[in-house]
């Protein structure tokens, strides 16, 4: 059942790619590059990485947020005003959502003062607790964590960076490189 | 970035910032250099450092303007500190497997002695200084890029007047 969901995303995903390369606008190929991190993060979900999961979703909002504005920066599309209604429904239906998995949320969480860890007690992280010091030889338990324990998950944010990264330099570099040309000369700095 | 109404021979900010920024730009660095190195014995480590010495270069960019810290760090040369600080940890990852255990094994080994020294926790002062040299390099890329972007935006914009 997971592989073919797994299969399923991963075929939207490659699709997703292929849309991003091979179209015209530059806003749909941003947002298809989108479309492609946000299957990502919920394949990490499925694959049981959440902490990558969280880390990929907001990297990816970030930075096509930041893409979307150094793309269509002069605000091209004006979209049609809609009824006022519409909007007002809208907004109610997100602050009720809100509501509800905050309250949700609330309710799980441990009383104050006490941690996570005393729910369940053969979670691993009482292992990187108990041990963290003698199995790595590390002082600090987060960096221990981070380089030893979970050295996956850094390898795979350092991977989530540079690729946004190299994807903003990308885009970024053609609107410079244009305006040089214009220019000729006189702006060797960019 | 520069002032609009002339290109002065001195871009950047005021006399005062340049002066309190040249006194500050090397403890800032040191500051930096001291979080990464230090990552496994204090709190900190190679993301929180990085983003520390990607600030020293936002600072000194913000201070004396884009042409001096070009000079200092070029925005190809942080690119390719960039590149070799994920290469570097892609390295210690692969040296693990080298070594017949898994990809990304500490294959330095932590004796008992050596605990709370700097050089303790096996590679993970190595592969913080990688990660450091990545965030860092990157976020000063993407800083700088942006700013670009903003500068010929300005030009583009004062053309048709």
């Amino acid at each position: 059942m997971l592989d073919y969901f797994l299969i399923t995303l991963l075929v939207l995903m490659i699709t997703s790619a292929v849309i991003a390369l091979e179209t015209r606008n530059l806003l749909a190929s941003v947002i298809s590059m989108g479309a492609v991190g946000l299957l990502l993060s919920i394949a990490f979900i499925l694959l049981g990485a959440p902490d990558i999961a969280i880390t990929q979703i907001v990297v990816e909002t970030l930075f096509l947020i930041i893409l979307i504005r150094a793309t269509v920066y002069r605000d091209p599309y004006h979209m049609p005003s809609r009824s006022q209604l519409l909007g007002g429904i809208a907004g109610l239906v997100a602050i009720l959502l809100f509501a509800v998995f905050g309250i949700l949320m609330f309710a799980e969480f441990p009383a104050l003062g006490h941690s996570v860890l005393d729910r369940v007690a053969d979670a691993p992280s009482v292992t990187y607790v108990a041990q963290g010091l003698s199995l790595t030889g590390a002082g600090n338990l987060v960096t221990a964590v981070l380089l030893d324990f979970r050295a996956y998950d850094t390898l795979g944010e350092a991977t989530i960076m540079f690729c946004a990264i190299i994807g903003a330099l990308v885009i970024l570099r053609r609107k410079a490189r244009k305006s040089v040309k214009e220019k000729d000369e006189e702006s060797d700095v960019i | 970035m520069s002032s609009e109404r002339k290109p002065d021979p001195t871009p950047g900010m005021s006399l005062i910032v340049k002066t309190v920024t040249r006194w500050l730009k090397g403890f800032l660095l040191l500051y930096g250099i001291f979080i990464v190195f230090y990552g496994h014995l204090t709190p900190g480590g190679g993301f929180a450092g990085g983003v520390i010495l990607a600030c020293c270069f936002v600072l000194l960019t913000l201070a004396e303007g884009q042409r001096t810290a070009m000079k200092t760090l070029s925005k190809n040369a942080a690119s390719e500190l960039d590149s070799l600080g994920l290469l570097l940890f892609l390295a210690l990852g692969f040296v693990g497997l080298l070594e017949g255990a898994a990809f990304l094994k500490n294959f330095i080994p932590t004796p008992v002695a050596a605990w709370f020294n700097l050089v303790s926790g096996g590679f993970m002062p190595l592969a913080n200084i990688a990660i450091g040299l990545k965030v860092g390099a990157s976020l000063f890329v993407i800083f700088s890029v942006l700013a670009a972007l903003k500068a010929t935006e300005k030009k583009e914009d004062e053309v048709p007047k």
